[in-house]
C-alpha cells in the first residue's frame, strides 16, 4: 500500500470507497428495473391466466320443439331437465325466431346452443352453484360428447349482458372508439392551435406566462375534477345527454389537451430558428413559414404526443362515472349522442358483479384494452422513428 | 371551412339534443338494485320493441339526488333504492317540480356478516355487533359514555372468541351502511338510556379508529379480502355470500342464520326492502316505462321462483307482490303522509 502511495502521483485515498459507491449505485439502479419487472411480470402473467378460459364458452347439444307452447313460455322448448343446464339468453330468444322464421312452428331439432355460466364454470373446473342433479345431468352429457368448450366468439360481438355467458365488450369498444374520436375531433386542433400561438405568435410576456403555468397546472389536477366541469358544463348548462360519448369526448378533450399542448409546443419548440430565418429572407409570411416548414417538421412530436393523450383517455374511468357512462347499456351506439358506455368502464361494471364467471370476463377485458394500448403506443414509436428528422 | 362544419354540426346537436318523446328508458339509483335493476333491463330491451334501459349504479343518495333535480324528460325515469326514500328527498323533489311520484317495492335484502370459510361458526346479537363498531360506547357503570375501547370481541362477551375486531364495510355514502347503521345502530342507541341521557337520539356514529374499514363500493373486493384476513369480518349483500359459498360463510346473528327464508320471514334481524320509485309525468312521453314495469312486477321476475332469486334477489310474498302491482297499475301517487308515517320498517 505505502509502495503504491509513494509511486502513483495520482493515488487518491478515497478512490476504493468512491469505486464502492459507484458499484452500489449501479445495483440500486439494476435493482429498481428488476422490481418493477417483477411486478410487471407478475401483473401479466397473472391477468393472462384469469382471462385464459374466458377465451372458451361451454355448448350443450339439446332437442328443442318450436310448437305453440315454446312461442309464448320458452322454457317449454326444450326438456324440464336441461333447463337449468341453457343459458337464458338463447331461451328468451326462441319467441322473436319463431316469430320471423314461421316455418320453424312444429319441428324439432337437435341443436348446439349456448350454455348456462354455472355449467360453463363447472367445465373449467372453477367454483360452481349446481345441485347434484343437474351435475350429474352434464356428466352423462359430457360421455355422450353433448357438452363442449367452444372458440368463444360472444366475447367480441357482443354487449354487456347480466348473463356471464352471453356478455361481451363489443358495444363498450365501439363507445370508446366514438368517444375517442370527438375526444380527438376538439382536442387535437385547439390543442395545436393554442401551441402554435403560444409559441410562434405570443410575445413573452406576463400574460403568456400565466396562461403557460395554468396549462402546466391543468396537466396535473386530477381527473375526476373534468368530470364535474363536465357534468356542470355540457350537461347542466348546454343540455347535452347524459351518459354520451359526445359529452365523454368532450370532458376526455379537456383532459387530453394540455398533454397535447405541451407536447406540441415542444416540439415546436425543437425545430431550430435558422428554418424560420430562411423563410424570412425568402420573402414568405408567418402562416407560409408555420404551414410549409415548421409543421412538417415538428409533426412526429405533435403525433405522438397526440397519440400518448389519447392512450390516456383511452383508459380513463373516473370523470366517465360523473356523466353516467359507467352504466348497463348493452347497445352499441348508433350516434354520438345515442347512451354508451367504454371498455375500462366495462371492465369496472365486470370488477364489481357478484357472479363468478365474471371474474374471467374482467381479466379479459383487461387484456383487450392492454392489446388496444399496446398497438397505440407502438404506432407512436413507429410514427416518430419514420418521420423523425436529424439534424 | 371545416371549423365552419363543425361548428354547424355542433349546433345541430345542441339544438336536437332539447327533449322530445323518446324509446329508451333511463333509470338510476343503488348498486344493491343495479343487478336485478339492469336483469329486468336487459330481458326487457331482448324481448320488447323498446332498446334496453340505461340503468346506471349511482347509490341510493346518488340516484335520488338526480332523480329529484329535474322533471323534465332529460332527467331520470326511475330511481332505485336499497332503503326508503328520505322525507328531505321527498322535500328535494317537490321543490324541483317532481310532484307525481309512485313508489314500488319488489323484493327483500340481507345485509350479511361473513367470515373467511376456514373460522369456527360465530354468533354475534346486535347488541354485541353495536358495541364493536360504534364509536362512543357506555362505560362499566352505564353512567357514562367513553370512546370505544373494545379490541377484542371477547373484550364485550366473555363466550365470544378471543380474536381481532376488524370489520371491513360499505363507505358512508353507501344505501347498505345507511340501512346497517339504522338497524343496527340507531333502533338500539335509541332504547339505551345512556345515549339519551347524553342527548345522542339516534346516535349512529360509526368508529374512526381503525376497527371499521371502509372498503368501497365494491363487494368482491371485502370478499377477497376475507380469505386473506381470516380474523376479519365483511358486511355485504346476501347475494355476495350466496355467490362465494366456497370461500365465506356468514355469521349467524341472534342464532339465525342468513338464509334466504329467514330474511324473507324477516326473522333475520338485518333486512331491509328494496324500491323502485317512477317518475309519473314521463309515462306518457315515454312508453316503454309501463310495460317495464309490469314485466319487473311479475311473479315470473321476482316470485319465489323468479329469474330474479336465481341470481339472489329475496322475494316478496304473493301478497305484497299483488299490492305493488296495484300500486303501480295506476300510478298511485305517494305523499308525504305515507312516508312519515311507516318510516323505517
Amino acid at each position: 500500500m505505502n509502495n503504491q502511495k509513494n509511486h502513483n502521483p495520482f493515488y487518491d485515498p478515497s478512490l476504493s470507497s468512491r469505486h464502492r459507491s459507484a458499484r452500489l449505485f449501479k445495483a440500486f439502479t439494476r435493482g429498481s428495473i428488476l422490481i418493477t419487472l417483477a411486478f410487471l411480470c407478475f401483473f401479466i402473467f397473472d391477468m393472462v391466466r384469469t382471462a385464459y378460459p374466458a377465451m372458451w364458452q361451454s355448448y350443450v347439444k339439446v332437442e328443442v320443439s318450436y310448437n305453440e307452447k315454446s312461442s309464448k313460455i320458452s322454457q317449454k322448448a326444450i326438456d324440464k331437465k336441461f333447463r337449468k343446464i341453457v343459458s337464458r339468453a338463447w331461451l328468451r330468444s326462441i319467441p322473436k325466431l319463431l316469430k320471423q322464421q314461421p316455418e320453424l312452428m312444429g319441428t324439432t331439432a337437435n341443436q348446439w346452443v349456448l350454455a348456462d355460466d354455472q355449467v360453463d364454470q363447472y367445465m373449467k373446473g372453477h367454483h360452481h352453484n349446481l345441485k347434484q342433479k343437474q351435475v350429474s345431468v352434464i356428466e352423462t352429457l359430457k360421455t355422450n360428447a353433448q357438452i363442449e368448450l367452444r372458440w368463444n366468439n360472444i366475447f367480441l360481438s357482443q354487449g354487456d349482458s347480466k348473463l356471464p355467458e352471453n356478455a361481451g365488450v363489443y358495444s363498450s369498444l365501439i363507445g370508446s372508439i366514438f368517444t375517442l374520436f370527438v375526444t380527438l375531433a376538439i382536442a387535437f386542433p385547439l390543442g395545436v392551435m393554442t401551441a402554435i400561438h403560444l409559441e410562434e405568435f405570443a410575445r413573452d410576456n406576463m400574460l403568456t406566462r400565466i396562461i403557460e403555468v395554468n396549462i402546466n397546472n391543468l396537466a396535473a389536477i386530477p381527473s375526476i375534477l373534468f368530470g364535474l366541469l363536465g357534468l356542470a358544463v355540457f350537461i347542466n348548462l348546454f343540455g347535452l345527454p347524459r351518459s354520451s360519448p359526445l359529452v365523454g369526448g368532450l370532458t376526455l378533450a379537456l383532459m387530453t389537451l394540455p398533454i397535447i399542448i405541451v407536447s406540441a409546443r415542444a416540439a415546436l419548440r425543437s425545430v431550430p430558428d435558422s428554418i424560420r430565418q430562411a423563410g424570412y429572407g425568402l420573402g414568405l409570411t408567418k402562416i407560409q413559414i408555420i404551414q410549409g416548414n415548421v409543421l412538417p417538421i415538428a409533426f412526429p412530436g405533435i403525433l405522438t404526443g397526440t397519440i400518448i393523450g389519447l392512450a390516456q383517455a383511452m383508459g380513463e374511468t373516473a370523470p366517465l362515472i360523473i356523466i353516467g357512462m359507467i352504466a348497463f347499456i348493452p347497445d352499441s351506439p348508433n350516434s354520438i349522442t345515442d347512451a354508451a358506455t367504454v371498455l375500462p368502464a366495462q371492465i369496472f361494471t365486470w370488477a364489481g358483479m357478484p357472479e363468478r364467471a365474471y371474474v374471467e370476463k374482467t381479466a379479459a377485458g383487461i387484456m383487450v384494452i392492454l392489446l388496444i394500448l399496446f398497438f397505440l403506443n407502438a404506432a407512436a414509436i413507429y410514427l416518430r422513428k419514420k418521420y423523425e428528422i436529424k439534424w | 371551412m371545416k371549423t365552419l362544419i363543425f361548428v354547424l354540426g355542433l349546433t345541430v346537436i345542441f339544438s336536437n339534443a332539447n327533449a322530445s318523446p323518446r324509446d329508451q328508458m333511463k333509470i338510476v339509483g343503488s348498486s344493491t338494485v343495479y343487478p336485478f335493476s339492469s336483469y329486468v333491463a336487459e330481458e326487457f330491451g331482448s324481448v320488447s320493441r323498446y332498446p334496453t334501459p340505461v340503468v346506471e349504479s349511482t347509490g341510493t343518495g346518488g340516484g335520488m339526488k338526480l332523480f329529484c333535480s329535474d322533471n323534465s324528460l332529460n332527467s331520470p325515469d326511475i330511481a332505485n333504492a336499497s332503503r326508503r326514500m328520505k322525507i328531505k328527498e321527498f322535500n328535494l323533489c317537490e321543490r324541483n317540480g317532481v310532484k307525481n311520484i309512485t313508489e314500488a317495492m319488489f323484493g327483500y335484502d340481507g345485509i350479511v356478516l361473513a367470515q373467511s370459510e376456514k373460522n369456527k361458526p360465530l354468533n354475534i346479537s346486535k347488541k354485541e355487533l353495536l358495541l364493536a363498531l360504534i364509536k362512543l360506547v357506555p362505560n362499566e357503570k352505564q353512567d357514562k359514555l367513553i370512546d370505544n375501547p373494545y379490541q377484542f370481541w371477547d373484550q364485550i362477551n366473555s363466550n365470544l372468541p378471543h380474536r381481532k375486531i376488524s370489520i371491513y364495510g360499505p363507505p358512508a355514502s353507501s344505501g347498505t351502511r345507511d340501512a346497517f347503521e339504522e338497524m343496527v345502530f340507531e333502533y338500539q342507541t335509541d332504547e339505551i338510556k345512556v345515549y339519551r341521557d347524553a342527548g345522542l337520539k339516534g346516535y349512529r356514529i360509526i368508529r374512526t379508529d381503525g376497527v371499521y374499514i371502509p372498503s368501497g363500493e365494491n363487494d368482491n373486493l371485502i370478499v377477497k379480502k376475507l380469505s386473506k384476513d381470516t380474523a376479519a369480518l365483511g358486511i355485504f349483500g346476501y347475494s355476495f355470500l350466496t355467490e362465494n359459498s366456497d370461500t365465506i360463510s356468514g355469521v349467524t346473528i341472534e342464532g339465525i342464520q342468513p338464509t334466504a327464508k329467514n330474511i324473507a320471514t324477516k326473522q333475520y334481524p338485518i333486512s331491509r326492502s328494496l324500491f323502485f320509485y317512477i317518475k309519473n309525468d314521463h309515462t306518457k312521453d315515454v312508453p316503454a316505462i309501463k310495460e317495464y314495469i309490469e314485466m319487473f312486477l311479475n311473479v315470473d321476475l321476482i316470485g319465489e321462483d323468479g329469474l330474479l332469486a336465481e341470481i339472489g334477489l329475496i322475494p316478496l310474498t304473493d301478497q305484497e307482490i299483488k299490492q305493488s302491482h296495484e300500486r303501480t297499475s295506476k300510478y298511485q301517487k305517494l305523499t308525504l303522509n305515507e312516508l312519515k308515517k311507516n318510516h323505517g320498517f
